[in-house]
């Protein structure tokens, strides 16, 4: 699903921030991405969603090799890839479902598979009530949950989330982490960043941790034993 | 492109517009004043045309015959003359006629000042062709053209008015051209300043566009929307007041300065308008796609 070769990254200003990772995340995984603040994780979100391009190596998602995308490709590539982050990004002059009815408006969705997948998606990250809410009317647990409905609106195999707890408290963090459970016990792939400790031990997932731009440790959860 | 998503950008061209309607205001003035301004040069352009043209058209080379060739030569010089593309008329004039205006000039009504002439018209030699141009700038083609014809014995021409005109001609184009290409440019920056500041305001909204996976031209499309309309609007909306003005104008002048009136003939608003349409449109919507097209390869990396 996702494989990375050799991969590294250096900065225009001379700056590594990867260097020689290699690492292969299975279909239908849930993975944590771990490591203190400028560790690279960001910089791996980027290299997956093919905002940069790596300086060595090679990097498969969805068995396709990013260095062939062509620009006019990469948007049917990320098509596939859902992205959550940190601080939400909600539009915030519309209601949580035209949020959601966004993502698919974008990829040029029939009105009519609209208005019957955006209810679906709301009422499974338990936001049906809400729907005529605007971001600012919710909680940060809420409006991550809009997030996340927005990303996966349009059933990508993969599900990025990149610090998805940062803003939250810890009953909200924990109840966006078993949202994100759910979601890949459905079969799509979650990679998870974070520097969230606890919630990286009491789950008990793949976590790989990275630390000055190298992979230091690669634990698969104990179900793989 | 789907016509949904045509629709869709439509429709946030105009929610863009609306957002930022104080600069999409001051876009839409400016486009205004730089089509108005064109439209006035555009008027004023066509009726120094007309009068240029009517000017050149009363400028005359005239063609005088060798002592003795006959009436068949003459009418084979005559046909010569015809063939000529930038030639727009000419007339026989015999040396009676010729004679007949020189008498009129000279001595006005009083035809018994000139009987001493009687029987002996000196002009007698001086039949000729009078020849009026299309383009007076062609003058001196046509002169050393004409002075190579066998039969023919002299060819006159004013050449000091057609340099005059010519160069009178040419001087209004420049003006005409440089203030249109001023103007140009800073309603296609004040367009580009709009739509920076709509790139700006929605740059989140780009941002989550892109990472969801839409196409370059679905997020490109309403800021050319935004451009379009804005260029179209500044286009319409001077053409409906300069129609009007134009009118009254024309009325107002014919009324008032009667003198102007009887100098040079107004080239009707229809006339005007019939070309001046298409042109102003396609200006402002070439302006407004220009300029959003500029700003978008400069501030949107898609």
């Amino acid at each position: 699903m996702i494989k990375m070769e050799h991969v590294s990254k250096t900065y225009q200003t001379g700056m590594p921030a990867l260097s020689d990772i290699n690492l292969h995340i299975r279909p239908g995984e849930f993975v944590f991405i771990t490591g203190v603040s400028g560790s690279g994780k960001s910089t791996m979100i980027k290299l997956l969603l093919d905002e940069m391009k790596p300086t060595k190596g090679r990097i498969f998602v969805n068995g396709k090799n990013l260095a062939g995308i062509t620009r006019r490709n990469i948007p049917y590539f990320r098509r596939n890839i859902g992205v959550v982050f940190q601080d939400f990004r909600l539009l915030q002059d519309r209601s949580v479902y035209d949020n959601v009815a966004f993502a698919m408006k974008v990829v040029e969705t029939s009105n009519k598979k609209i208005k019957k997948s955006v209810p679906e998606i709301l009422s499974m990250v338990g936001l049906a009530a809400k729907y005529r809410s605007l971001p600012k009317q919710l909680s940060g647990g809420e409006q991550q949950r809009v997030a996340i409905a927005r990303a996966l609106v349009n059933q990508p195999k993969i599900l990025l989330a990149d610090e998805p707890t940062g803003n939250l408290d810890n009953p909200n963090g924990w109840a966006i982490m078993k949202l994100l459970e759910e979601i890949n016990e459905k079969g799509t792939t979650v990679v998870v960043v974070t520097h969230n400790l606890e919630f990286v031990e009491k789950m008990d997932k793949r976590v790989i941790t990275i630390k000055k731009g190298q992979i230091v440790s690669d634990k698969e959860s104990s179900e793989e034993f | 492109m789907k016509l949904r998503s045509i629709m869709y950008s439509i429709g946030q061209g105009f929610k863009s517009i609306w957002r930022n309607k104080m600069f999409s205001l001051a876009s839409v003035a400016t486009m205004t004043a730089c089509i108005f301004l064109f439209g006035i040069f555009f008027s004023l352009g066509v009726n120094f045309s007309g009068m240029l043209k009517n000017v050149e058209e009363s400028v005359a080379v005239t063609v005088f015959f060798e002592k003795g060739i006959t009436q068949e030569q003459k009418d084979a010089i005559g046909n010569d003359i015809k063939a000529r593309t930038e030639v727009s008329s000419y007339k026989y004039v015999s040396g009676k006629q010729a004679f007949d205006t020189v008498i009129k000039d000279f001595y006005g009504g009083n035809k018994e000042l000139a009987e001493s002439f009687a029987d002996d018209n000196p002009l007698a030699d001086s039949d000729n062709y009078q020849i009026f141009m299309n383009d007076v700038s062609s003058q001196q083609k046509l002169v050393t053209y004409l002075s190579k014809l066998q039969g023919v014995r002299e060819v006159h021409q004013s050449e000091a008015a057609a340099r005059t005109l010519t160069d009178f001609s040419r001087l209004i184009s420049v003006i005409f051209g440089s203030v249109i290409i001023i103007l140009i440019a800073v309603a296609i920056f004040l367009i580009s300043n709009t739509i920076t500041v709509g790139i700006s305001v929605r740059k989140e909204e780009i941002a989550i566009m892109k990472l969801i996976g839409a196409k370059d031209s679905f997020v490109r499309a309403p800021f050319i929307v935004e451009g379009i309309v804005i260029g179209l609007s500044g286009s319409i909306i001077p053409l409906i007041i300069l129609w009007f003005m134009y009118k009254n104008l024309i009325v107002y002048i014919a009324s008032k300065y009667q003198f102007l009136s009887n100098l040079f003939k107004f080239v009707p608003e229809t006339s005007v308008f019939k070309t001046l349409v298409p042109i102003a449109l396609i200006l402002g919507v070439g302006i407004g796609y220009i300029g959003s097209r500029f700003t978008l390869h400069r501030h949107l990396n898609v």
